[in-house]
């Protein structure tokens, strides 16, 4: 009989550093105790912490352990599961001091969960996503079950309606009415897709989901399947994403065998069957008809809309296409109702989203907030704060589509609508929490690098118009820039926005437009002072030593890469500025203070 | 799966091995499995418990679960039981039978086995 169970995350952030080997080290000890017929080792996926893995959680007491390494795992074996004293020293202990005295035990009491409202990510982290039995049992496929015994088609789509479900891949467009224009098509050949190709930088709660719960998503799909009279379903994930592939090919395998995809499902003659397509990792093929080109075999290029999708899409059949976040709260809002669902965000954004927490923050993860949380409780409370007593000094939202929220704006509302009405955007959720030390052209310039790699080349607007800007940002941070640059820039970025074909292009200038709008100071010091405010940009770098503290240890010399320090012991040494890299080793080796830059 | 009794009698049969995992019940049962406990006996004890909460269908409302000595180990095997608004119950000289008791009569019935509490001692 199983009295305690250790869950070990399996997530791509604890997998990779050692969770499987953690794994081992437990079902390898806990026989060698001879404790197997009493406390089972289960695999689960992202528990959201991920700045603290490898994560293990021991229930029932439900003991959050975090940074453990294989080492660590006899004694937790022989103390804890043994003897019944959790290891203390191992246990998660929190930042804020105040808190830590009340060392919490368990994962529930820790501030990054208390103010978390779990939709989406409810099952990760809890099941064990390669047993189909564990999603079962907490009420998967239910909702499947209900929709095709109880509800006809229009019921679900209006209850997707009425949940006030939007978009989690960006966009935010109502869900239920996305399926309610394919659901109107003559009937015929249809398609449900999900949108697995998450190309933000920094953004993972899709990989998260399909690592951690893959039938949520399936059994979602299979729901909109019925709802707009489809019977085949494409889920298109990025072949960097090998965990989740190979979860949901067991999910899809275990589905079949139970007869929950397939044909003739409970026995009410609806089928339904779900097939996987890999992505090379372009990230315009996050882009919906450019992701539905490429299911095709082609190059994936974006065509016009409209035709939209849900008219013409796949090989020209009316399809849906949703993103991995917005299909795993499908079936919470079958089973619990659209009201349960609305009753949670905001008048016109319902529900929770999901944020992956990166950047200069403490508690770096995944996080599912209510919608309408604000910017400062996530950062500071969730979060955790941002490390080495430095100062907030922007957020990142919406990747590379995205735009950058000053801290005067950090009490914004995060909401669909108050997010664009900032000049920033939802996106697919990635948060980068930005400190004093980061300098927000070099941030545009960093996002317009990608955008210019991952344009398609199509559109003349995007593929040429992106590559200027870069040049111009480069002119800017190597110190070489006018005042009229930074008009032209703004000029430019208008004309990309509302000339490029799909939203990469469409998309591409705001990392630089919200930059202007609210850091333009800091342009008209890189141009007019020639001057890095928070020291960054190389090109408008020097470093000193000052003589006066300099004690001559030869230290910084020994380190330079380029020999471009000289000097004799014990004497104060130079940097020659026209050999200097502008590394920064010099500044971190001195122990006296007496290297500075300017 | 051609029914949704199917379904459900999977959901039944599984639930009882994840519940364990949705935080703590309205009753908790706590084994002392100190070395003293474990040289008394309280392993089968332990398992008793877990054993017969599941097999009553008590899972999701008994938390068995464990903690070292109390100290009082001239007792053991010592079991004691939380529920809010209520006082602590100590059970003490557990056996695995006097467990099966305790399931049945007190975390089922809701009547305290006074016999077995250390005020009996």
């Amino acid at each position: 009989m199983i009295r305690s169970q250790v869950l070990v995350c399996g997530g791509t952030g604890c997998t990779s550093s050692g969770s499987q080997k953690i794994k081992e080290a437990f079902e390898n000890e806990i026989k060698a105790k001879g404790l197997e017929e009493e406390v089972k080792v289960v695999g689960t996926g992202c528990f959201g912490l991920c700045a603290v893995g490898p994560i293990v959680i021991v229930y029932p007491d439900g003991t959050f352990y975090s940074m453990i390494s294989a080492e660590n795992v006899p004694e937790i074996v022989e103390e804890h599961l043994l003897k019944g004293r959790p290891v203390e020293k191992y246990m998660h202990h929190e930042h804020d001091e105040a808190i830590a005295e009340k060392l919490p035990t368990s994962l529930a009491d820790t501030t990054f969960y208390k103010k978390q409202k779990r939709v989406a990510l409810r099952n990760c982290g809890v099941i064990n996503p390669e047993e189909i039995d564990e999603y079962i049992a907490l009420d998967g496929y239910q909702a499947l079950a209900k929709v095709l015994t109880e509800m006809k088609p229009e019921d679900v789509i209006q209850t997707i309606l009425d949940s006030g479900l939007r978009g989690r891949g960006g966009g935010g467009f109502p869900t239920g009415r996305k399926w309610s224009f394919a659901a109107a098509q003559p009937a015929g050949k249809k398609y449900v897709v999900c949108n697995a190709d998450e190309g933000d930088p920094g953004a993972f709660m899709d990989r998260s989901i399909l690592e951690g719960d893959p039938h949520a998503v399936l059994e979602a799909m299979a729901i909109a399947g019925y709802a707009i009279g489809a019977d085949e379903g494409y889920i298109y994930v990025r072949a960097e994403y090998p965990i989740a592939i190979h979860r949901l090919e067991i999910a899809i395998g275990q589905a079949r065998e139970y007869g929950l995809l397939g044909n003739d499902i409970f026995g009410t003659g609806f089928n339904f069957d779900i097939k996987l397509r890999f992505g090379a990792g372009a990230f315009v093929c996050g882009e919906e008809t450019a992701l539905l080109t490429s299911i095709e075999g082609n190059r994936g290029e974006p065509r016009p809309r409209p035709p939209f999708p849900a008219v013409k899409g796949l090989f020209g059949k009316p399809t849906i296409i949703n993103n991995v976040e917005t299909y795993a709260n499908i079936c919470q809002i079958i089973l619990k109702g659209a009201d349960w669902f609305a009753s949670m965000g905001t008048e016109k954004s319902k529900g929770t989203k999901v944020f992956a927490l990166g950047g200069k923050i403490t508690n770096t993860g995944l996080v599912e907030i209510p919608m309408g949380t604000t910017l400062r409780e996530v950062v500071e409370e969730i979060g955790g704060g941002i490390p080495n007593g430095k100062k907030f000094k922007a957020a990142q939202t919406g990747g590379p589509s995205g735009g950058c929220i000053p801290a005067s704006l950090f009490d914004t509302p995060i909401d669909y609508d108050s997010l664009i009405a900032i000049g920033s955007m939802m996106g697919s959720g990635g948060l980068i929490v930005m400190d004093e030390d980061t300098c927000m052209v070099d941030i545009a310039k960093f996002f317009l690098d990608f955008t210019v790699d991952e344009s398609c080349g199509k559109c003349a607007p995007c593929r040429l118009g992106t590559r200027r800007l870069l040049e111009i940002l480069d002119k800017i941070t190597s110190g070489n820039g006018e005042l009229e640059d930074i008009d032209k820039l703004e000029e430019l970025c208008n004309y990309i926005k509302s000339a490029s074909l799909c939203g990469l292009g469409q998309t591409a200038p705001n990392p630089v437009l919200s930059t202007l709008r609210y850091f333009r100071d800091e342009y008209v010091a890189h141009v007019v002072d020639k001057k890095c405010p928070a020291g960054v940009c190389k090109g408008l770098l020097s470093y000193e030593i000052i003589a006066d503290k300099c004690k001559g240890c030869t230290a910084c010399s020994r380190k330079c890469p380029v020999s471009a320090i000289s000097g004799t012991v014990k004497n104060p040494h130079v940097i020659d500025t026209t050999k200097c890299v502008k590394c920064g080793v010099c500044m971190e080796t001195c122990k006296f203070g007496a290297i500075v830059k300017h | 799966m051609k029914s949704i009794a199917e379904l459900n009698a999977i959901r039944e049969k599984m639930k009882n091995k994840v519940v364990i995992r949705e935080g703590e019940g309205a009753i908790r049962v706590v084994v002392g499995m100190a070395t003293c406990g474990i040289a008394a006996g309280a392993r089968p004890v332990l398992n008793e418990f877990v054993k017969d909460v599941t097999d009553a269908g008590l899972s999701d409302k008994v938390t068995v679960t464990q903690t070292g000595c109390i100290g009082i180990c001239q007792y053991e095997p010592v079991v004691e039981v939380f529920e809010d608004g209520k006082e602590k119950v100590t059970y003490v000289n557990m056996t695995a039978e006097k467990a099966k008791e305790v399931v049945e009569k007190h975390l089922k019935g809701g009547n305290v086995i006074a016999e077995y509490t250390i005020s009996n001692k």
